[in-house]
Protein backbone atom coordinates (compact mmCIF):
# COMPACT_ATOMS: atom_id res chain seq x y z
CA UNK A 1 0.00 0.00 0.00
CA UNK A 2 1.44 3.07 -0.93
CA UNK A 3 1.20 5.98 2.15
CA UNK A 4 0.26 9.68 1.56
CA UNK A 5 2.74 11.50 2.93
CA UNK A 6 4.87 15.12 3.59
CA UNK A 7 7.98 14.84 2.52
CA UNK A 8 10.87 16.94 0.31
CA UNK A 9 10.73 16.30 -3.01
CA UNK A 10 14.79 15.39 -2.56
CA UNK A 11 14.50 13.24 -0.16
CA UNK A 12 11.35 11.38 -1.95
CA UNK A 13 13.70 10.49 -5.02
CA UNK A 14 16.29 8.92 -2.39
CA UNK A 15 13.96 7.24 -0.94
CA UNK A 16 12.61 6.32 -4.05
CA UNK A 17 16.63 5.16 -5.24
CA UNK A 18 16.33 3.26 -2.29
CA UNK A 19 13.23 1.19 -3.36
CA UNK A 20 14.64 0.18 -6.87
CA UNK A 21 17.75 -1.05 -5.24
CA UNK A 22 20.27 0.65 -6.93
CA UNK A 23 23.69 -1.25 -6.44
CA UNK A 24 26.01 2.33 -6.99
CA UNK A 25 25.33 5.76 -6.83
CA UNK A 26 28.35 8.02 -7.30
CA UNK A 27 27.78 11.42 -7.44
CA UNK A 28 28.92 14.97 -6.25
CA UNK A 29 26.87 17.42 -4.56
CA UNK A 30 25.79 20.61 -6.19
CA UNK A 31 22.88 22.65 -5.13
CA UNK A 32 19.94 22.50 -5.80
CA UNK A 33 20.15 18.55 -6.13
CA UNK A 34 22.53 18.54 -3.06
CA UNK A 35 19.55 16.92 -0.71
CA UNK A 36 19.08 13.77 -3.10
CA UNK A 37 22.95 12.93 -2.56
CA UNK A 38 23.09 13.86 1.31
CA UNK A 39 20.16 11.70 1.77
CA UNK A 40 21.35 8.53 -0.21
CA UNK A 41 25.08 8.55 1.29
CA UNK A 42 23.03 8.65 4.67
CA UNK A 43 21.23 5.64 3.74
CA UNK A 44 24.26 3.70 2.94
CA UNK A 45 25.76 5.01 5.72
CA UNK A 46 22.85 3.44 7.90
CA UNK A 47 22.40 0.63 6.20
CA UNK A 48 19.14 0.66 4.85
CA UNK A 49 20.96 0.72 1.18
CA UNK A 50 23.13 -1.85 0.28
CA UNK A 51 24.82 -0.20 -2.29
CA UNK A 52 28.44 1.42 -3.06
CA UNK A 53 28.52 5.13 -2.41
CA UNK A 54 31.43 6.48 -4.18
CA UNK A 55 32.23 9.90 -3.04
CA UNK A 56 33.96 11.14 -5.93
CA UNK A 57 35.90 15.32 -6.59
CA UNK A 58 34.01 15.97 -9.99
CA UNK A 59 31.00 15.15 -12.08
CA UNK A 60 33.47 14.41 -14.69
CA UNK A 61 34.52 11.35 -12.62
CA UNK A 62 31.10 10.83 -11.13
CA UNK A 63 29.69 10.13 -14.75
CA UNK A 64 33.00 8.22 -15.30
CA UNK A 65 32.84 5.66 -12.16
CA UNK A 66 29.17 5.15 -13.45
CA UNK A 67 29.77 4.23 -17.03
CA UNK A 68 32.56 1.80 -15.20
CA UNK A 69 29.89 0.14 -12.89
CA UNK A 70 27.10 -0.10 -15.03
CA UNK A 71 29.18 -1.63 -17.95
CA UNK A 72 30.16 -4.19 -14.43
CA UNK A 73 26.49 -4.75 -14.19
CA UNK A 74 25.31 -2.96 -11.30
CA UNK A 75 22.67 -0.84 -11.29
CA UNK A 76 23.48 2.99 -11.01
CA UNK A 77 22.36 5.98 -10.22
CA UNK A 78 23.55 9.79 -10.09
CA UNK A 79 22.38 13.11 -9.84
CA UNK A 80 23.29 16.62 -10.51
CA UNK A 81 22.74 20.02 -11.88
CA UNK A 82 23.70 22.92 -13.95
CA UNK A 83 27.56 23.45 -13.94
CA UNK A 84 27.82 19.60 -12.49
CA UNK A 85 25.96 18.41 -15.47
CA UNK A 86 28.15 21.15 -18.17
CA UNK A 87 31.38 18.89 -16.19
CA UNK A 88 29.76 15.70 -17.10
CA UNK A 89 29.37 16.73 -20.77
CA UNK A 90 31.70 14.70 -22.21
CA UNK A 91 31.14 11.42 -20.68
CA UNK A 92 27.06 11.78 -21.43
CA UNK A 93 28.07 10.61 -24.82
CA UNK A 94 30.00 7.80 -23.75
CA UNK A 95 27.27 6.32 -21.65
CA UNK A 96 24.64 6.39 -24.25
CA UNK A 97 27.32 5.24 -27.35
CA UNK A 98 28.00 2.23 -24.60
CA UNK A 99 24.40 1.98 -23.89
CA UNK A 100 24.90 1.76 -20.57
CA UNK A 101 21.39 2.44 -18.72
CA UNK A 102 22.57 5.32 -15.87
CA UNK A 103 19.55 6.77 -14.63
CA UNK A 104 20.05 10.47 -13.28
CA UNK A 105 18.28 12.89 -11.19
CA UNK A 106 18.86 16.47 -12.92
CA UNK A 107 17.61 19.58 -10.89
CA UNK A 108 17.84 21.82 -13.16
CA UNK A 109 19.00 25.33 -12.67
CA UNK A 110 20.52 27.96 -14.80
CA UNK A 111 24.27 27.99 -15.89
CA UNK A 112 26.33 30.96 -14.68
CA UNK A 113 27.49 33.35 -15.67
CA UNK A 114 26.56 35.58 -13.81
CA UNK A 115 26.73 33.04 -11.12
CA UNK A 116 23.64 31.87 -10.36
CA UNK A 117 22.48 28.64 -8.27
CA UNK A 118 18.05 28.90 -9.53
CA UNK A 119 16.20 27.14 -11.43
CA UNK A 120 15.74 27.17 -15.57
CA UNK A 121 16.40 24.80 -18.20
CA UNK A 122 20.04 26.28 -19.48
CA UNK A 123 21.75 23.24 -18.46
CA UNK A 124 19.64 20.35 -20.00
CA UNK A 125 18.96 22.37 -22.73
CA UNK A 126 22.75 22.46 -23.64
CA UNK A 127 22.49 18.46 -23.85
CA UNK A 128 19.79 17.79 -25.86
CA UNK A 129 22.28 15.58 -28.19
CA UNK A 130 24.03 13.30 -26.13
CA UNK A 131 21.89 10.37 -26.92
CA UNK A 132 19.75 9.98 -23.57
CA UNK A 133 16.29 9.48 -23.05
CA UNK A 134 15.11 13.15 -21.14
CA UNK A 135 11.73 13.44 -19.60
CA UNK A 136 10.64 16.49 -17.69
CA UNK A 137 8.37 16.42 -14.40
CA UNK A 138 6.24 19.24 -12.88
CA UNK A 139 6.10 17.95 -9.31
CA UNK A 140 7.56 15.82 -6.88
CA UNK A 141 5.33 12.73 -7.13
CA UNK A 142 6.50 12.81 -11.19
CA UNK A 143 9.88 13.09 -9.52
CA UNK A 144 9.45 10.14 -7.77
CA UNK A 145 6.86 8.32 -10.03
CA UNK A 146 9.45 8.73 -12.74
CA UNK A 147 12.54 8.11 -11.11
CA UNK A 148 11.30 4.38 -10.58
CA UNK A 149 9.75 4.18 -13.68
CA UNK A 150 13.42 5.60 -15.09
CA UNK A 151 14.69 2.14 -13.99
CA UNK A 152 12.81 0.09 -16.04
CA UNK A 153 13.02 1.81 -19.42
CA UNK A 154 16.58 2.63 -19.02
CA UNK A 155 17.35 -1.29 -18.64
CA UNK A 156 14.28 -2.26 -20.46
CA UNK A 157 16.41 -4.96 -23.70
CA UNK A 158 15.23 -2.82 -26.12
CA UNK A 159 16.25 0.46 -25.04
CA UNK A 160 19.50 -0.22 -22.62
CA UNK A 161 19.91 4.06 -22.85
CA UNK A 162 20.91 6.39 -19.97
CA UNK A 163 18.00 8.47 -18.69
CA UNK A 164 17.68 11.79 -17.56
CA UNK A 165 14.87 12.88 -15.17
CA UNK A 166 14.69 16.70 -15.27
CA UNK A 167 12.70 18.06 -12.31
CA UNK A 168 12.95 22.34 -11.81
CA UNK A 169 15.80 23.19 -9.18
CA UNK A 170 14.45 24.27 -5.78
CA UNK A 171 10.85 24.50 -7.29
CA UNK A 172 10.42 21.17 -7.10
CA UNK A 173 13.59 19.47 -5.63
CA UNK A 174 13.56 21.50 -2.25
CA UNK A 175 9.47 21.59 -2.06
CA UNK A 176 7.89 19.35 0.65
CA UNK A 177 4.58 18.16 -0.16
CA UNK A 178 2.02 15.92 0.03
CA UNK A 179 2.53 12.37 -2.33
CA UNK A 180 2.39 9.20 -2.33
CA UNK A 181 5.46 6.73 -1.65
CA UNK A 182 5.64 3.97 -3.23
CA UNK A 183 6.15 0.48 -1.13
CA UNK A 184 8.46 -1.77 -1.87
CA UNK A 185 6.60 -4.61 -2.63
CA UNK A 186 5.04 -2.65 -5.74
CA UNK A 187 8.19 -1.63 -6.53
CA UNK A 188 9.66 -4.97 -6.66
CA UNK A 189 6.47 -6.03 -8.62
CA UNK A 190 7.00 -3.22 -11.29
CA UNK A 191 10.75 -3.30 -12.00
CA UNK A 192 12.24 -6.90 -12.59
CA UNK A 193 16.21 -7.44 -11.58
CA UNK A 194 18.73 -5.93 -13.57
CA UNK A 195 19.59 -8.16 -16.49
CA UNK A 196 22.34 -6.23 -18.59
CA UNK A 197 22.88 -6.79 -22.72
CA UNK A 198 26.55 -7.43 -22.06
CA UNK A 199 28.84 -6.52 -19.07
CA UNK A 200 32.06 -6.61 -18.28
CA UNK A 201 33.15 -10.31 -17.10
CA UNK A 202 36.88 -12.23 -16.69
CA UNK A 203 34.81 -15.45 -17.83
CA UNK A 204 33.62 -13.72 -20.99
CA UNK A 205 35.98 -10.76 -22.21
CA UNK A 206 34.82 -8.05 -24.21
CA UNK A 207 36.31 -4.84 -24.64
CA UNK A 208 33.81 -1.86 -23.78
CA UNK A 209 34.43 1.74 -25.37
CA UNK A 210 37.10 1.00 -28.14
CA UNK A 211 38.01 3.37 -31.09
CA UNK A 212 35.12 3.44 -33.41
CA UNK A 213 37.14 4.31 -37.14
CA UNK A 214 35.55 6.43 -40.04
CA UNK A 215 34.68 3.44 -41.69
CA UNK A 216 32.31 2.00 -38.69
CA UNK A 217 31.44 5.61 -36.96
CA UNK A 218 28.72 6.87 -39.21
CA UNK A 219 27.05 3.36 -38.43
CA UNK A 220 27.77 3.75 -34.56
CA UNK A 221 25.81 7.16 -34.86
CA UNK A 222 22.79 5.56 -36.78
CA UNK A 223 22.38 2.31 -34.45
CA UNK A 224 22.31 5.74 -31.72
CA UNK A 225 19.85 7.76 -33.73
CA UNK A 226 17.49 4.39 -34.37
CA UNK A 227 17.47 3.39 -31.15
CA UNK A 228 16.65 6.63 -29.24
CA UNK A 229 14.10 7.16 -32.03
CA UNK A 230 12.54 3.68 -31.20
CA UNK A 231 12.68 3.84 -27.66
CA UNK A 232 9.45 5.58 -27.98
CA UNK A 233 7.32 2.32 -28.01
CA UNK A 234 8.63 1.01 -24.98
CA UNK A 235 8.27 4.80 -22.98
CA UNK A 236 4.63 4.64 -23.96
CA UNK A 237 4.30 0.88 -23.17
CA UNK A 238 6.34 0.92 -20.00
CA UNK A 239 4.56 4.33 -18.62
CA UNK A 240 1.15 1.91 -19.08
CA UNK A 241 2.58 -0.90 -16.81
CA UNK A 242 3.75 1.89 -14.38
CA UNK A 243 0.24 3.13 -14.34
CA UNK A 244 -1.37 -0.45 -13.83
CA UNK A 245 1.12 -1.08 -10.42
CA UNK A 246 0.56 2.76 -9.05
CA UNK A 247 -3.01 3.78 -10.74
CA UNK A 248 -0.49 6.97 -12.30
CA UNK A 249 -0.53 7.40 -15.89
CA UNK A 250 1.95 9.42 -17.53
CA UNK A 251 2.51 10.34 -21.34
CA UNK A 252 4.99 11.74 -23.31
CA UNK A 253 2.51 14.97 -23.73
CA UNK A 254 -0.41 15.67 -21.90
CA UNK A 255 -2.78 18.62 -22.53
CA UNK A 256 -4.73 20.83 -20.21
CA UNK A 257 -8.04 21.96 -20.94
CA UNK A 258 -6.85 21.79 -24.71
CA UNK A 259 -10.09 20.00 -26.74
CA UNK A 260 -11.88 23.42 -27.56
CA UNK A 261 -9.35 25.68 -27.06
CA UNK A 262 -8.51 28.73 -29.65
CA UNK A 263 -5.16 29.24 -28.08
CA UNK A 264 -2.46 26.74 -26.58
CA UNK A 265 0.49 27.56 -24.61
CA UNK A 266 3.07 24.93 -24.81
CA UNK A 267 5.15 24.51 -21.46
CA UNK A 268 7.95 22.12 -19.76
CA UNK A 269 8.14 21.60 -16.31
CA UNK A 270 6.82 22.85 -13.24
CA UNK A 271 5.53 26.05 -15.10
CA UNK A 272 2.73 23.90 -16.39
CA UNK A 273 1.34 23.45 -12.71
CA UNK A 274 0.95 27.89 -12.26
CA UNK A 275 -0.29 28.10 -15.92
CA UNK A 276 -3.17 25.58 -15.35
CA UNK A 277 -4.28 28.11 -12.69
CA UNK A 278 -3.84 30.74 -15.19
CA UNK A 279 -5.92 28.48 -17.82
CA UNK A 280 -8.54 28.21 -15.07
CA UNK A 281 -9.16 31.55 -14.57
CA UNK A 282 -9.28 32.28 -18.20
CA UNK A 283 -11.88 30.03 -19.27
CA UNK A 284 -13.61 31.37 -16.03
CA UNK A 285 -14.06 34.90 -17.77
CA UNK A 286 -15.08 32.93 -20.62
CA UNK A 287 -11.63 32.81 -22.82
CA UNK A 288 -11.00 29.63 -24.62
CA UNK A 289 -7.10 28.99 -23.45
CA UNK A 290 -5.38 25.70 -23.04
CA UNK A 291 -2.05 24.03 -22.38
CA UNK A 292 0.29 21.33 -23.95
CA UNK A 293 2.86 20.31 -21.06
CA UNK A 294 5.66 18.66 -23.19
CA UNK A 295 7.14 15.73 -20.93
CA UNK A 296 9.05 13.66 -23.05
CA UNK A 297 12.11 15.85 -24.62
CA UNK A 298 14.16 13.01 -26.34
CA UNK A 299 12.95 10.85 -28.16
CA UNK A 300 11.03 14.13 -29.42
CA UNK A 301 6.70 12.76 -29.64
CA UNK A 302 6.14 13.99 -32.66
CA UNK A 303 3.31 12.54 -33.06
CA UNK A 304 1.88 13.25 -29.74
CA UNK A 305 2.94 16.76 -30.17
CA UNK A 306 0.30 17.14 -33.67
CA UNK A 307 -2.36 15.40 -31.84
CA UNK A 308 -2.21 17.57 -28.51
CA UNK A 309 -2.12 20.53 -31.26
CA UNK A 310 -4.75 19.29 -33.01
CA UNK A 311 -5.94 22.01 -35.62
CA UNK A 312 -4.90 25.06 -33.35
CA UNK A 313 -4.36 28.15 -35.40
CA UNK A 314 -1.77 30.02 -32.48
CA UNK A 315 0.28 28.29 -30.25
CA UNK A 316 2.63 30.17 -27.56
CA UNK A 317 6.09 28.27 -26.18
CA UNK A 318 7.85 28.89 -23.33
CA UNK A 319 11.18 28.20 -23.13
CA UNK A 320 13.70 28.51 -20.19
CA UNK A 321 16.58 29.12 -21.79
CA UNK A 322 18.23 31.19 -24.64
CA UNK A 323 20.07 30.13 -27.43
CA UNK A 324 22.28 33.32 -27.70
CA UNK A 325 22.28 34.29 -31.26
CA UNK A 326 20.38 31.77 -32.54
CA UNK A 327 16.54 30.92 -32.63
CA UNK A 328 16.02 32.38 -29.58
CA UNK A 329 14.20 29.65 -27.51
CA UNK A 330 15.60 26.10 -28.00
CA UNK A 331 12.08 24.24 -27.48
CA UNK A 332 10.04 26.75 -29.54
CA UNK A 333 12.87 26.09 -32.58
CA UNK A 334 12.13 22.36 -32.22
CA UNK A 335 8.70 22.53 -32.34
CA UNK A 336 8.81 24.33 -35.45
CA UNK A 337 11.31 22.33 -36.70
CA UNK A 338 8.75 19.84 -36.27
CA UNK A 339 5.91 21.76 -37.85
CA UNK A 340 7.60 22.40 -40.98
CA UNK A 341 6.31 21.34 -44.08
CA UNK A 342 2.31 20.29 -42.26
CA UNK A 343 -0.59 21.92 -43.20
CA UNK A 344 -2.50 24.28 -41.58
CA UNK A 345 0.11 24.36 -38.68
CA UNK A 346 -0.30 27.06 -36.22
CA UNK A 347 1.58 30.58 -35.75
CA UNK A 348 3.80 30.22 -33.27
CA UNK A 349 4.71 32.74 -30.31
CA UNK A 350 8.28 32.63 -28.46
CA UNK A 351 8.22 33.61 -25.00
CA UNK A 352 11.42 33.06 -22.72
CA UNK A 353 10.15 32.97 -18.66
CA UNK A 354 11.56 32.37 -15.72
CA UNK A 355 15.74 32.53 -16.78
CA UNK A 356 17.86 31.66 -13.02
CA UNK A 357 14.81 31.85 -10.89
CA UNK A 358 12.50 34.76 -12.03
CA UNK A 359 9.11 33.32 -10.77
CA UNK A 360 6.50 32.89 -13.55
CA UNK A 361 3.27 34.25 -11.96
CA UNK A 362 -0.26 33.66 -13.03
CA UNK A 363 -0.02 37.60 -14.22
CA UNK A 364 2.52 36.89 -16.56
CA UNK A 365 0.56 33.55 -18.25
CA UNK A 366 -2.03 35.87 -18.68
CA UNK A 367 -0.16 38.57 -21.03
CA UNK A 368 1.21 36.08 -22.82
CA UNK A 369 -2.65 34.47 -23.56
CA UNK A 370 -3.27 38.22 -24.35
CA UNK A 371 -0.06 37.83 -27.07
CA UNK A 372 -1.75 34.67 -28.50
CA UNK A 373 -5.24 35.81 -28.85
CA UNK A 374 -3.81 39.27 -30.23
CA UNK A 375 -1.38 37.17 -32.85
CA UNK A 376 -5.15 35.21 -33.42
CA UNK A 377 -6.72 38.56 -34.50
CA UNK A 378 -3.89 40.11 -36.51
CA UNK A 379 -1.98 37.52 -38.09
CA UNK A 380 1.36 38.15 -36.92
CA UNK A 381 3.73 36.75 -35.19
CA UNK A 382 5.26 38.96 -32.68
CA UNK A 383 9.14 39.05 -32.18
CA UNK A 384 10.60 36.71 -28.96
CA UNK A 385 9.00 37.80 -25.74
CA UNK A 386 11.34 38.40 -22.93
CA UNK A 387 8.84 38.14 -20.36
CA UNK A 388 9.03 39.97 -17.35
CA UNK A 389 12.07 42.10 -18.84
CA UNK A 390 12.58 45.71 -17.47
CA UNK A 391 13.12 47.63 -20.27
CA UNK B 1 38.14 -6.77 -36.94
CA UNK B 2 35.78 -7.62 -34.41
CA UNK B 3 33.75 -7.95 -37.01
CA UNK B 4 33.20 -11.18 -39.78
CA UNK B 5 32.67 -8.64 -42.24
CA UNK B 6 34.95 -6.21 -42.41
CA UNK B 7 32.89 -3.46 -43.32
CA UNK B 8 29.57 -4.44 -41.30
CA UNK B 9 26.22 -2.70 -42.38
CA UNK B 10 24.69 -0.90 -39.28
CA UNK B 11 22.00 -3.46 -38.04
CA UNK B 12 25.63 -6.03 -37.68
CA UNK B 13 27.19 -3.49 -35.08
CA UNK B 14 28.11 -5.41 -31.72
CA UNK B 15 25.80 -3.86 -28.62
CA UNK B 16 27.33 -0.47 -27.92
CA UNK B 17 30.19 -1.41 -30.64
CA UNK B 18 32.07 -3.29 -27.78
CA UNK B 19 34.86 -5.91 -28.98
CA UNK B 20 33.21 -9.41 -28.41
CA UNK B 21 35.99 -11.37 -28.96
CA UNK B 22 39.87 -11.35 -27.55
CA UNK B 23 42.79 -10.84 -29.49
CA UNK B 24 41.67 -8.26 -32.26
CA UNK B 25 44.70 -6.76 -32.67
CA UNK B 26 46.05 -9.69 -33.87
CA UNK B 27 43.78 -9.85 -36.80
CA UNK B 28 43.93 -5.54 -37.11
CA UNK B 29 46.93 -4.93 -38.70
CA UNK B 30 48.23 -0.96 -37.59
CA UNK B 31 51.64 -0.74 -38.95
CA UNK B 32 50.21 0.79 -42.49
CA UNK B 33 50.47 4.36 -41.50
CA UNK B 34 53.93 4.16 -40.99
CA UNK B 35 56.45 6.49 -43.38
CA UNK B 36 59.48 5.31 -42.13
CA UNK B 37 60.76 1.90 -40.76
CA UNK B 38 63.48 1.51 -37.85
CA UNK B 39 66.62 -0.79 -39.72
CA UNK B 40 69.16 -2.22 -37.39
CA UNK B 41 73.13 -2.43 -38.00
CA UNK B 42 73.21 -5.47 -36.09
CA UNK B 43 77.38 -5.39 -36.02
CA UNK B 44 77.38 -1.93 -33.96
CA UNK B 45 74.31 -3.36 -31.68
CA UNK B 46 74.97 -4.68 -28.02
CA UNK B 47 71.88 -6.87 -27.23
CA UNK B 48 70.99 -4.15 -24.64
CA UNK B 49 67.36 -4.08 -25.14
CA UNK B 50 66.64 -0.31 -25.14
CA UNK B 51 64.94 -0.30 -28.18
CA UNK B 52 62.40 -3.00 -27.04
CA UNK B 53 61.79 -1.38 -23.93
CA UNK B 54 61.33 1.99 -25.29
CA UNK B 55 58.80 1.16 -28.06
CA UNK B 56 56.19 2.24 -27.32
CA UNK B 57 54.06 -0.36 -29.30
CA UNK B 58 55.78 -3.39 -27.80
CA UNK B 59 56.34 -4.51 -31.03
CA UNK B 60 60.04 -4.83 -30.94
CA UNK B 61 61.36 -8.33 -30.10
CA UNK B 62 64.89 -10.01 -29.64
CA UNK B 63 64.62 -12.82 -32.61
CA UNK B 64 66.54 -16.27 -32.11
CA UNK B 65 69.84 -14.65 -32.86
CA UNK B 66 69.63 -12.39 -29.96
CA UNK B 67 69.52 -9.38 -32.10
CA UNK B 68 65.99 -6.94 -32.01
CA UNK B 69 63.69 -6.52 -34.65
CA UNK B 70 60.38 -4.58 -35.22
CA UNK B 71 57.24 -6.15 -36.00
CA UNK B 72 56.12 -4.12 -39.19
CA UNK B 73 52.64 -5.09 -39.01
CA UNK B 74 52.66 -2.77 -35.98
CA UNK B 75 55.53 -0.68 -35.82
CA UNK B 76 53.88 3.28 -36.49
CA UNK B 77 57.21 4.46 -37.33
CA UNK B 78 57.37 6.96 -34.04
CA UNK B 79 61.60 6.77 -34.00
CA UNK B 80 62.39 6.35 -30.32
CA UNK B 81 64.21 3.72 -30.85
CA UNK B 82 66.87 4.81 -32.48
CA UNK B 83 66.63 8.12 -30.46
CA UNK B 84 66.91 5.96 -27.82
CA UNK B 85 69.41 3.82 -28.92
CA UNK B 86 72.82 3.88 -27.01
CA UNK B 87 74.89 2.88 -29.51
CA UNK B 88 73.29 4.79 -32.42
CA UNK B 89 73.16 0.84 -34.43
CA UNK B 90 69.59 1.87 -35.58
CA UNK B 91 68.23 3.97 -38.51
CA UNK B 92 64.78 5.41 -39.91
CA UNK B 93 64.46 4.40 -43.55
CA UNK B 94 61.77 6.03 -45.62
CA UNK B 95 59.11 3.93 -46.82
CA UNK B 96 58.67 4.17 -50.25
CA UNK B 97 55.45 3.37 -52.42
Amino acid sequence: MEKRIGIEASIAIAEAVGLCDADVVAAYPITPQTHIVEHLSEMVADGHLDAAFVPVESEHSAMSVCCGTSAAGARTFTATSSQGLALMHEILYIASALRLPIVMSVANRAISGPINIWNDHSDVMVERDVGWVQIFCENGQEAVDLTIWAFRLAEDPRVSLPIMVNFDGFIVSHMVEPLFMPDREMVKAFLPPFKPLQRLDIDNPISMGPVGIPDIFTEAKQVQQHLLTQAYQPIVETLGEFAKVFKRQYKPVETYRGDDADVLLLTMGAIGETAMTAVDQRRAKGDKVGLVRLRLWRPFPFEDLFRALGRIPVLGVIDRCISFGGPVGPVACEVKGALYGRKDHPLVVEFVAGLGGRDVTVTDFDKMFDALFEAKRSGKVPAPVLVGLRE
Amino acid sequence: MAYQNARPKWTELAVGTAVTCPGSSRATKTGDWRSARPVWTNEHCVKCGVCVIFCPEGCIQFQADGYPTADLDYCKGCGICPHECPTGCIRMQDEVE
